[in-house]
């Protein structure tokens, strides 16, 4: 479907059982690398949890069962030998709702690099990761301030800085502006195209036109059938196709409004 | 009847009714938090009062600045210091091991115990916290102490350490109890967030909850501390009724609060000046504790507003 991409992450019979409740079902699909990949679908389809799958979130869950396979790079990151802690270093997330810690805007950034035991320089690698977030031109005089003290926008980019200075590969986002007005909306989704030069990004959004603005691909999400719960991918590919021509009725039906 | 003038119908329902009921309601809980406000500022006109009476006969230098505390013997000093002394040698023993233990608890409860080892653990901590503190006070004595004598040969039979460590695991459940409600109110997000950087469990709980909790934390220690040092049937038993300036924990030592037990208890006349230290040491007691839980109140209302 893409021989112009790497693939990055590749989901093979993925399923996610919260206790004896089936949340997904049967998910398989691949994620390009340094692409935008959208995952839309109505709320409560299990799209949270099918991103948070992707850096081992799901195992902080306690109730939370994975089985089947995500390959990242082709290492699948469910292996018996793979520290999902190192998982997390290489693909960070964003969550919904902004979250810095009560620390200064500074330390917000540094932390990452701190317990990864970063050894280079620290206010270098905050500068370039606040430059990277398009942040550092509005806090570049207060990096002592606490991180709080921001807008809900400012501090949105402040955890899309803080996950970038760990230097990651993919950056996940759960419905990243959702929180947001559209101004700090629109800022996102710009920093987003920028951001897609260096990183794999993957975004959940209940928000079609979102992911027809900034997505490369787009996966579907619906339960699987009438009568479960249970969600799964239903289509993928490139967005254009997604939103102009869906194969599934489903989407279709989704995208023009029809649903949900 | 149509919606709207439902809707009005219900709006305009008479309410007199209602609102003597709320009033008397109110009224009757007026009531019992002016009889304990009274009652506190009543106990504290008498402290003050005896206090100030105390101090037109002894010198307030010589209370702060005098050695030597011997208000019942015929060569009479009135020096404060070797009571305060007690009372700080044993309150800072006791948080030796409250302090880090409880820590230590209170992590385990908040971020390492499955719900299941916290709903068994929690409630065991705080029946442990309801224990009369008479029954540690003998603890210390017949069996600390015996078990230090040991140790040290040279330990009195009445010493501060027993006291100090009996003290330190009757204080232990509040400042795990205090200090785990505060990390528990540490949002899941912020710890998601650690976590989503790559933080182990360890470095979510060190550099990410426990810093966040910190003024609580800091309340339920300095809560603790004043616990310490208001603690008294623990040191009545098992300290010692000797004032002395001195940092070794094996010997016999006093506290105020044991000071003031000694007088009470005795038969020291009422309108005597030696009778009336008890309200010049109950005063400094209550300045001291009343300065930490004022401390306390301001950290603890501090943390609450770096969430909301
Ligand atoms: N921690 C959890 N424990 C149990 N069930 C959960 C948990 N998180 C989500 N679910 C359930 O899984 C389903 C999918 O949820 P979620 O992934 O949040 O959907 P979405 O993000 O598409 O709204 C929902 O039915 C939800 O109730
Ligand atoms: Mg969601």
């Amino acid at each position: 479907m893409f021989d112009k991409h790497e693939i990055a992450l590749s989901v093979k019979n993925l399923n996610v059982d919260y206790g004896d409740f089936r949340a997904l079902e049967n998910i398989s699909l691949e994620i390009p690398a340094r692409q935008i990949t959208a995952i839309i679908g109505p709320s409560g389809c299990g799209k949270s949890t099918f991103l948070r799958c992707f850096n081992r979130m799901n195992d902080l869950v306690p109730t939370a069962r994975v089985t089947g396979e995500v390959l990242f790079y082709g290492q699948n990151i469910y292996d018996s030998k793979v520290n999902p802690v190192e998982v997390r270093r290489h693909i960070g997330m964003v969550f919904q709702k902004p979250n810095p810690f009560p620390k200064s805007i500074y330390e917000n950034v540094a932390y990452g690099a701190r317990i990864n035991g970063y050894k280079g320089n620290m206010d270098e690698l905050v500068e370039r990761s606040l430059r990277a977030a398009a942040l550092w031109d509005e806090v570049k005089d207060d990096l002592k301030k606490s991180a709080l003290a921001l807008s809900g926008g400012q501090q949105q980019r402040l955890c899309i800085a803080r996950a970038i200075a760990v230097e990651p590969q993919v950056i996940l986002m759960d419905e990243p502006a959702s929180a947001l007005d559209p101004i700090a909306t629109l800022k996102i989704e710009e920093l987003m195209q920028e951001l897609k030069k260096d990183y794999t990004i993957v975004i959940v959004t209940h928000n079609m036109q979102q992911a027809a603005r900034v997505s490369d691909y787009t996966a579907m999400m619906m339960l699987s059938k009438e009568g479960s719960r249970a969600g799964t991918v239903i289509e993928f590919g490139p967005t254009p196709q997604i939103f102009t021509s869906p194969r599934d009725r489903r989407t279709e039906d989704y995208i023009t409004g029809r649903f949900g | 009847m149509n919606e709207s003038q439902h809707v009005l119908s219900t709006l305009l329902r008479p309410r007199a009714d209602h609102d003597r009921r709320e009033k008397l309601i109110r009224a009757v809980l007026l009531l019992f938090s002016a009889v304990s406000i009274f009652t506190t500022l009543g106990i504290i006109a008498v402290l003050l009062r005896e206090t100030l009476l105390f101090f037109q006969e002894v010198s307030i230098v010589e209370f702060f600045t005098e050695t030597r505390w011997t208000p019942l013997f015929a060569s009479k000093k009135f020096g404060v210091l070797p009571l305060v002394n007690g009372t700080v040698l044993v309150a800072a023993g006791a948080m030796l091991i409250a302090l880090p233990l409880g820590l230590l608890a209170a992590i385990y409860l908040s971020e390492y115990a499955s719900d299941r080892a916290r709903k068994i653990l929690k409630p065991m901590l705080e029946v442990l916290a309801g224990v009369p503190t008479v029954v540690y006070g003998y603890f210390a004595l017949t069996f600390v102490t015996p078990l230090l004598q040991k140790i040290w040969p040279q330990t009195q039979a009445f010493n501060a350490l027993s006291a100090s460590i009996v003290m330190g695991f009757m204080i232990l459940p509040l400042v795990a109890s205090l200090s785990e409600d505060a990390m528990s109110a540490v949002p899941q997000s912020l710890r998601q967030a650690a976590y989503a950087l790559g933080a182990t469990r360890f470095e979510v709980t060190l550099r990410t909850v426990v810093p966040a909790a910190l003024s609580g934390i800091s309340a339920a220690f300095i809560l603790a501390v004043s616990r310490a040092i208001g603690e008294t049937m623990i040191v009545a038993i098992a300290a010692g009724q000797q004032p002395k300036l001195t940092l070794n924990p094996l010997q016999s030592i006093e506290t105020m609060t044991a000071y003031i037990v000694q007088v009470s208890l005795g038969d020291t006349p009422q309108q005597s000046i030696a009778y009336k230290t008890i309200f010049a040491v109950g005063m400094l007691l209550f300045m001291m504790t009343l300065m930490m839980n004022l401390i306390s109140n301001w950290l603890t209302r501090r943390y609450r507003e770096v969430y909301e």
